[in-house]
């Protein structure tokens, strides 16, 4: 069998950042766990991840050889049945590790495993399959209705969990796959245009100003507006504003905190503001070069949090410095470009639409992630994509990479 | 319009890829901020958040004897310090090491108060644990996590109560000190001198300590030490070298009479160097090296024999009899007699003068004396007699002159000023009237409103064996000679004085029987008046050296209630020259010294016969 054949041979520039990203990821773990005082949490854990990810690389290479007309055959079921896990994971779910509180895992045959992960793949094929089906792209807003009410179903039996990390995960697949589905930017923006109003709405004179520039946009744009949506976009704008001081007060304290701290850090630095404080300490006490793997002092000493999961950034910044974040990044910037290549080169709306809802999951995780832990992001308990801990996301990372691959069979 | 159409598709890629670099771009730009431009005080951060400094305690400066003896040293001792964290982690931890260490209930307060204001510094539970109490913490290791048990030198007083007063002891530095700008930089455990020599050479002594790091987890917990660049050595102090003689103070405890109250000072001739300064009763200075024991402290300071009083330079007693040896002095100086005048009115038991008879010590009187005689007799008629001569206003401000209204100057804390009518206006001011010429008889012979510490009184018997001049005495063999008091007299009256201390060791003078077999002893006895109803303090002070040779050593010996100076205060000061001049002329020591010594052993006494010429 000539390699060239097998797609993830293919395609070994993007395979090749996925695995490099993993090993990274494997290697980092392994460093979180070397402290002067070991912790069972998170000695040896590398290990399981290498073993995961064994099983990730035959799932990928599974995978890449089922044709992609079948995933566009059972999108509609996949989506459905993750519905369904959700729904049940939301009754007889449980919290794990640092998600302790939530209700996101679900025990099946002595595995954990989280339905949100897989729900986000199957909401990208469903999303896809969709959106692909007007070639023209949606035009109206009426066009969106349905995609946001696919996107808008897991997510809100997310929320409830609750997880807002990977609700956020959600929004990003709609916005990517919006866009790729050839949605003009206004179109994207007005759809945006509640959630900023949810946000800017902490000060009445920003929102104000903010609720005038979106009138003035829906009269330019009201050639390609109807009445009613030009109305449901103002209506859900002020319903955003009006419904965001109950929101913040429905709040868990723990979630107020992590945005006031986000705000300034020394509101409660013994607290809420400890993880984002030494988050800093450690990434800016790295320097250019780093402490050296395995070395870092905030890390070994334990003042870093979450330290193998959601603060491995961390880990990297401190002990590989702004090289290794910068290459880091690049990294995934170099994975994220050959997605877009891929997608360019799609002739089918579907396959296409698909790799963009997943570069919008994963460009979410890595922003979000990223950015939390220099304190540019609220912290959000989201994982970095094929670097953090957890086998689920790790999984699920790879499967979703294997469709990718799968459907660039056909691309040269 | 086709949506899919490859320029459609290609079109939204570059947006896409602008999108994708423009994120990406902004945190890169963000990392670049946080590790290259502003790394240098998130490093700082870091090191603070995982190095907790720790003080390494400076030992103090040993103080040594002449011969080199430690008076003062240092021994490892336990300090026990529970290490910065949260305040309510360090607060159970202090509750629960109460099991195992005392720790008194001011203290234990303050400790709370410490933990309670945080900061990087651990804080010091104790800087003398007992052995046992660090045991009971050291096998519980793991409920004390943040337990730091250190060795850190402990004073140790190789002599105990033997030295208490002059060496002094140590403390732990309290709030007001801390607080003043003297102990500046200073931290709470250090340890200084509260009194003594510890106290008046501290700066010299303390030392500068160091800092060291232990590296800490999150939680407070040591992880280990840490050898990195920034530990600082601690200085020692520096030694202090003293003239006091060990061995001699250590003889004259183990001679003093028990259980009396007094003070025995000796001093060297030749320098003024202070050789003993003893003080009965005293106390065990170890007691005070670490934390103090307030139990023996309220005991110490509750016992009526007052046992923390330095006696020799903080208590002041008439001088009597010695002080005559000053008026000699004076009237030498003045000229206003010669070493060879007799007075006009020969001693018969009294002396009348301003309508009242002034008494002689003996009633059957001493008949006509030259000065020697008149010293060896310590004939107050003679001494009335050369007052006058000398006259009140004279007198006052000779002996005023020389300072003794005030303090000899010797390097100790605490000295008490004499007390010495400064001038007339001294009576008006105490007694309301002016004084009468008749004081100056009172004065003479070291009666009236004088009072003086041993110090200053072993201060008259430098200036008799030496050349008139008496240097302040002094400890530190380091400190610059001061000029303490000089007498403008010639070498032939001053033989003739001390030819008059010498006879009274001589046989028939008061102190025959403490005279030494190989030295000459000169000597005066005295008596100063106590309470009412009581025994008088004796004195005796004399000046020793070899037998014909230069005056080697004055010795001063006050014993409260002892009495007449010749019964206990001469052979105390005859036996502790005697020790010291045999150390120091290579005769064998002996515990059979004075005379009397001698006719109690049945040991041949030829060597106490009168003189050649009596012979």
């Amino acid at each position: 069998m000539k390699l060239d054949g097998l797609p993830w041979a293919r395609h070994w520039p993007f395979t090749g950042a996925v695995l490099a990203l993993s090993l990274f990821g494997v290697a980092m773990i392994y460093s979180a766990g070397v402290k002067n005082i070991p912790s069972p949490v998170t000695e040896g854990i590398w290990v399981r991840q290498a073993i995961v990810l064994l099983g990730a690389i035959l799932l990928l290479i599974g995978l890449s050889q089922i044709p992609s007309r079948w995933f566009e055959w059972m999108a509609i079921p996949l989506y459905l049945l993750s519905l369904g896990v959700l729904a049940v994971t939301l009754v007889i779910g449980t919290g794990s590790g640092t998600a302790e509180g939530m209700r996101s895992f679900l025990n099946v045959a002595g595995f954990q495993f989280q339905p949100g992960e897989a729900a986000k793949i199957t909401t990208a094929l469903a999303l896809a399959k969709l959106l692909a089906r007007k070639a023209d792209g949606p035009e109206h807003l009426r066009d969106l209705v349905w995609p946001v009410a696919i996107v808008g179903a897991p997510l809100a039996l997310v929320v409830l969990q609750p997880d807002l990390g990977t609700a956020l995960a959600f929004v990003g697949i709609f916005f990517a796959a919006i866009f790729w589905a050839g949605t003009p930017w206004p179109m994207i923006l007005f759809t945006a245009s509640p959630g900023l109003s949810l946000i800017l709405s902490f000060s009445t004179w920003i929102w104000s100003a903010y609720f005038l520039s979106l009138i003035v946009g829906l009269y330019i744009y009201r050639y390609r507006l109807y009445l009613v949506e030009s109305l449901g976009v103002i209506l859900a704008n002020l319903a955003a504003g009006a419904i965001a001081q109950p929101l913040w007060n429905s709040l868990q304290q723990y979630q107020r905190n992590r945005i006031l701290v986000f705000l300034d850090p020394d509101i409660d630095p013994q607290g809420a503001g400890w993880q984002l404080v030494q988050s800093k300490v450690a990434v800016g006490s790295g320097g250019v070069l780093g402490k050296g793997f395995t070395l870092g002092t905030q890390k070994r000493l334990n003042f870093l949090p979450e330290q193998h999961t959601d603060f491995i950034f961390s880990v990297v910044g401190e002990e590989l410095g702004f090289v290794g974040t910068s290459l880091a990044l690049v990294f995934f910037g170099y994975l994220f470009f050959r997605m877009i290549r891929l997608a360019q080169a799609f002739d089918d709306p579907f396959s296409g639409i698909f790799v963009f809802a997943i570069l919008g999951v994963w460009l979410t995780h890595v922003v979000v992630n990223v950015g939390m832990t220099v304190g540019v992001v609220p912290i959000t308990g989201i994982p970095l994509p094929f670097i953090s801990y957890g086998g689920s996301f790790l999984l699920m990372s790879w499967v979703a990479a294997g469709l990718v691959v799968g459907m660039a069979r056909d691309v040269r | 319009m086709n949506k899919y159409h490859h320029h459609q598709r290609r079109l939204r890629a570059v947006q896409a890829r602008m999108f994708v670099t423009t994120l990406l771009g902004l945190l890169v730009a963000v990392f670049f901020r946080a590790q290259v431009y502003r790394s240098a005080d998130w490093s700082l951060q870091s090191e603070s958040n995982r190095l907790r400094p720790l003080t390494l305690p400076a030992p103090r400066g040993t103080i040594r004897d002449r011969a080199g003896l430690p008076l003062a040293d240092n021994v490892p001792g336990y300090s026990v310090s529970i290490l910065s964290a949260a305040p309510d982690s360090m607060l159970s931890t202090l509750e629960r090491m109460r099991q195992y260490l005392e720790i008194d209930g001011d203290r234990y307060r303050r400790l709370e108060e410490q933990a309670r204001a945080g900061g990087p510094q651990p804080i010091l539970v104790s800087v003398d644990a007992p052995f046992e109490a660090v045991a009971a913490i050291e096998e519980r290791r793991a409920v004390f996590p943040r337990v730091l048990i250190e060795t850190r030198p402990k004073r140790r007083y190789p002599v105990g109560e033997i030295g208490a007063h002059v060496i002094g002891s140590v403390g732990e530095i309290n709030q007001a000190e801390l607080d003043s700008p003297e102990f500046e930089g200073a931290e709470p455990g250090l340890i200084v001198g509260r009194s003594g020599i510890e106290w008046q050479y501290e700066s010299t002594l303390q030392g500068e300590a160091g800092v060291r790091y232990v590296e800490v987890d999150a939680t407070g917990r040591i992880v280990g030490s840490f050898r990195g660049f920034r530990r600082v050595e601690e200085t020692p102090g520096q030694d202090l070298d003293l003239h006091l003689d060990r061995e001699l103070m250590e003889w004259i405890h183990q001679i003093f009479p028990e259980g009396m109250g007094g003070a025995v000072v000796a001093l060297e001739v030749e320098t003024g160097g202070i050789l003993a300064l003893y003080s009965a009763p005293s106390y065990d200075p170890n007691v005070f090296a670490g934390v103090v024991d307030q139990e023996e402290w309220d005991r110490l300071n509750r016992d009526p024999q007052s046992p923390l009083f330095n006696r020799t330079i903080s208590a002041k007693y008439p001088p009597g009899s010695p002080m005559k040896l000053i008026t000699a002095l004076v009237a030498l100086e003045a000229g206003v007699i010669t070493p060879s005048d007799r007075m006009p009115v020969a001693c018969g038991g009294g002396y009348s003068y301003g309508g009242r008879v002034w008494r002689c010590w003996r009633e059957e009187g001493h008949g006509s004396l030259d000065l020697a005689d008149a010293i060896k007799n310590s004939c107050n008629v003679y001494f009335y007699q050369v007052g006058l001569r000398i006259g009140l206003a004279r007198m006052l401000e000779r002996v005023n002159d020389m300072g003794f209204g005030g303090r000899c100057g010797v390097d100790l804390p605490s000295e008490a000023a004499g007390t010495y009518p400064e001038g007339p206006e001294f009576w008006v001011r105490r007694y309301g009237y002016s004084p009468r010429e008749g004081e100056v008889l009172n004065l003479a012979i070291g009666q009236g409103p004088i009072e003086q510490t041993p110090l200053m009184v072993a201060q008259y018997f430098l200036a008799v064996a030496r050349d008139g001049s008496a240097p302040a005495p002094t400890l530190y063999r380091g400190a610059p000679p001061r000029e303490g008091f000089r007498f403008d007299v010639s070498e032939e009256a001053l033989e003739v004085v001390r030819e008059g201390l010498r006879r009274v060791t001589q046989q028939g003078g008061t102190a025959y029987l403490s005279s030494l077999e190989h030295f000459d002893l000169l000597g005066k006895t005295g008596t100063a008046q106590s309470v009412e109803g009581r025994e008088t303090h004796a004195w005796f002070g004399a000046t020793a050296g070899l037998r014909g040779g230069e005056p080697e050593i004055v010795v001063v010996a006050l014993v409260e209630f002892g009495g007449g100076g010749s019964e206990v205060a001469a052979p105390l000061v005859a036996r502790a020259a005697d020790f010291y001049l045999r150390g120091q002329h290579g005769i064998a020591r002996d515990t059979i010294q004075t005379l009397r010594d001698y006719i109690n052993a049945r040991r041949n006494t030829a060597w106490a016969l009168p003189t050649p010429e009596a012979r």
